[in-house]
């Protein structure tokens, strides 16, 4: 590349003369290119190594991330190449650092129709490591409807859930069992039964419980639809429990998920990291079978956080609602975990909207068209409570499941009142909101004024009063201050 | 017990304001209203019986509440819920539905357990309402 870089800017020579030319000579970088209705379109930020231009840079990443090579081959010439190469239409510097956003134009052929795998190791698959790049992230992706229309999209989505459920008007409550690890089955079930007829609508395993030594998975789904069963009867409600398929071989998370819907279950789990090809085989048993699935995004955070590295989560939740989940946890804002208000909006909006707007204060590059794929259902979930409901509401809206976990099992009073005081706070910040009360600024009051006649809630106001996680957020919209 | 399916089952009864400011919020919205009824709170019971159809003309949340009085009138006695729908594309589904008026008594469920092989358990949620012929599930309002 160095040598590459060096002929830049030097005298033109033949387009295949043997050797080394510069990738914006060869056709990866074409300011008058303009993108086509099909063609998908990404934004990377990049940082270039000293003394790369950043236009021959983002001409790289366009080329690595498509038909070149370090060296000129004339086995191109055997192809209609223009057509196949990635065209880099626009280069913008990011004001006050070092960075620039590449646009890069792909055409619809270099891809295979409804694969995630094979999008995905074209235009992230070997340009990541690519020496002349300091760092290389990508933003953002524009999937065109020809190519959304190959892929089967959620199992059910949002609207087909709420109806299955009978559940309308209000977001979902939802918790994950605590501890995370080292319950026994038995004990397991009982944290499930008491939430859920305390008044949650689901509870959750966690990513990491799959089948180990303290409790295998088998006795867990038994204990756990115990559980769901009786807190149905105890409610009259349709009740679930996220049952984590997860496990080392596709063979095995059929096995699991077979026996979960035998077991009348509404509901599986699989985590992020069973990869995308064993997500897009779930959703298609998930929708064979009539079962939700619900997707935890483990490990995400290993290449979403930082902003000048990785994949954005907006890219990551684009390619989950094409691969088929009905579920995804896509921040909480106001929890324990990662997320600036802005940014969490652009996620929230492109899981639950058909047609998304471009809006850089929200992260959004480009606008998105579903072509009236169903909506994923946001999940919520890390270090939140029955106190931040209405500040929950205002940005997460009524779509969403909220999952408070330890906010229903470290109630002093016990699980179901946990639950309860949840599910009180909730119900009566709808209330408020549809009767058209200033929900977000008295949001303190409407819940005290509920607490008066509920002693459940009284007491998960008192104990997490004071509880916030008022950290700066790493992964923000450039030019955008975040709010405090 | 009390069976909490509906929007607002956890917060205490509503009053008749308290329901017509949630009918108008639904209007305001677009969102015509439905009056339903059952005898049969099964948390599956997709389809209680409609009295009449969606009122897709009443713009008038007043009007919606004389359907509801009158609706009370006809079954003192069991389960009525107020829904409101939403018809844009991409929904065409209900976007709040919510119970306002339920049984004096609520008896509730019966689990049935029907135990397998391998310690499996095939589960029954069953109302003991249900127990007796339709018609005849309630007691009447005094």
């Amino acid at each position: 590349m160095a040598g590459k870089h060096a002929s830049h800017g030097s005298e033109p020579r033949s387009r295949w003369a043997a050797g080394v030319a510069p990738y914006a000579e060869m056709g990866y970088y074409q300011p008058d290119y303009e993108p086509k209705p099909t063609d998908i379109l990404c934004a990377f930020r990049f940082v270039p190594q000293d003394g790369v231009d950043p236009v021959e840079a983002a001409a790289a990443v366009a080329g690595e991330s498509s038909t070149a090579t370090w060296t000129v081959v004339w086995t191109d010439r055997l192809t209609a190449h223009e057509h196949y190469q990635a065209k880099c239409y626009r280069v913008v510097p990011v004001p006050g650092t070092d960075q620039h956003i590449a646009y890069i134009a792909y055409d619809l052929d270099l891809f295979e129709e409804g694969s995630i795998a094979n999008l995905t190791s074209s235009i992230i698959g070997n340009v990541f490591g690519f020496k002349a790049l300091k760092s290389l992230r990508l933003e953002d992706m524009r999937i065109p409807p020809h190519y959304t229309k190959t892929f089967q999209g959620p199992a059910h989505g949002i609207v087909m859930e709420r109806e299955y459920l009978n559940k309308y008007g209000r977001p979902l409550l939802g918790a994950t069992t605590k501890p995370k690890l080292g319950l026994s089955a038995r004990n397991y079930g009982r944290v499930v039964y008491e939430a859920l007829r305390g008044g949650l609508d689901f509870v959750k395993d966690d990513e990491n419980i799959n089948s180990q030594p303290f409790m295998r998975w088998r006795d867990r789904f038994l204990f756990c639809m115990e559980a769901v069963n009786k807190a149905q009867a105890a409610t009259g409600e349709i009740k679930g429990h996220y049952l984590n398929v997860t496990a080392g071989t596709m063979e095995e998370m059929y096995e699991r998920a077979d026996f979960a819907k035998q077991l009348g279950s509404v509901i599986v789990m699989i985590d992020l990291t069973i990869g995308y090809t064993a997500i897009q085989s779930m959703a298609k048993w998930a929708r064979k079978h009539g079962v939700i699935l619900h997707l935890h995004r483990a490990g995400h955070s290993t290449y979403t956080r930082q902003k000048t590295h990785g994949v954005s989560f907006r890219v990551i939740a684009k390619w989950m609602r094409l691969a088929g989940v009905d579920h995804i946890h896509a921040g909480t804002v106001v929890g324990k975990l990662e997320g600036d208000p802005a940014t969490t909006k652009g996620y929230y909006h492109t899981l639950r909207d058909d047609k998304v707007a471009a809006d850089p204060s929200i992260g959004l590059y480009f606008e998105q068209d579903w072509a009236s794929m169903p909506a994923v259902m946001p999940v919520a979930s890390g270090g939140i409570h029955a106190g931040q409901m209405h500040t929950l509401l205002h940005l997460l809206g009524e779509d969403v499941v909220l999952q408070f976990g330890g906010g229903t099992i470290g109630h002093p009073d016990g699980i179901a009142e946990g639950a309860t005081a949840n599910r009180v706070a909730v119900e009566a910040m709808i209330q408020a909101r549809n009767a058209g009360r200033d929900y977000l600024h008295e949001g303190p009051d409407i819940l005290a004024a509920a607490a008066r006649w509920s002693p459940s809630l009284k007491k998960a106001l008192e104990i997490w009063k004071d509880i916030t996680f008022d950290f700066q957020s790493t992964d923000v919209p450039d030019a955008v201050v975040t709010p405090t | 017990m009390r069976v909490t399916q509906g929007t607002f089952s956890f917060l205490p009864d509503l009053t008749d304001d308290e329901i017509r400011a949630q009918v108008q919020y639904c209007l305001d919205h677009d969102w015509p209203i439905s009056i339903e009824w059952t005898d049969d709170p099964h948390p599956r019971n997709y389809y209680w019986e409609m009295w009449g159809n969606p009122m897709f003309d009443v713009k008038d949340a007043a009007a919606v509440m004389l359907e509801l009085a009158a609706c009370r009138r006809a079954h003192p006695e069991v389960y009525v819920r107020v829904s409101g729908y939403d018809r844009r594309l991409g929904r065409q589904t209900t976007a709040i539905s919510f119970i306002v008026q339920r049984p004096a008594e609520e008896p509730g469920f019966r689990l049935v357990r029907e135990e397998g092989a391998d310690r499996q358990v095939r589960y029954s949620t069953i109302a003991y309402a249900t127990d007796k012929p339709a018609g005849q599930r309630y007691a009447p309002r005094t």
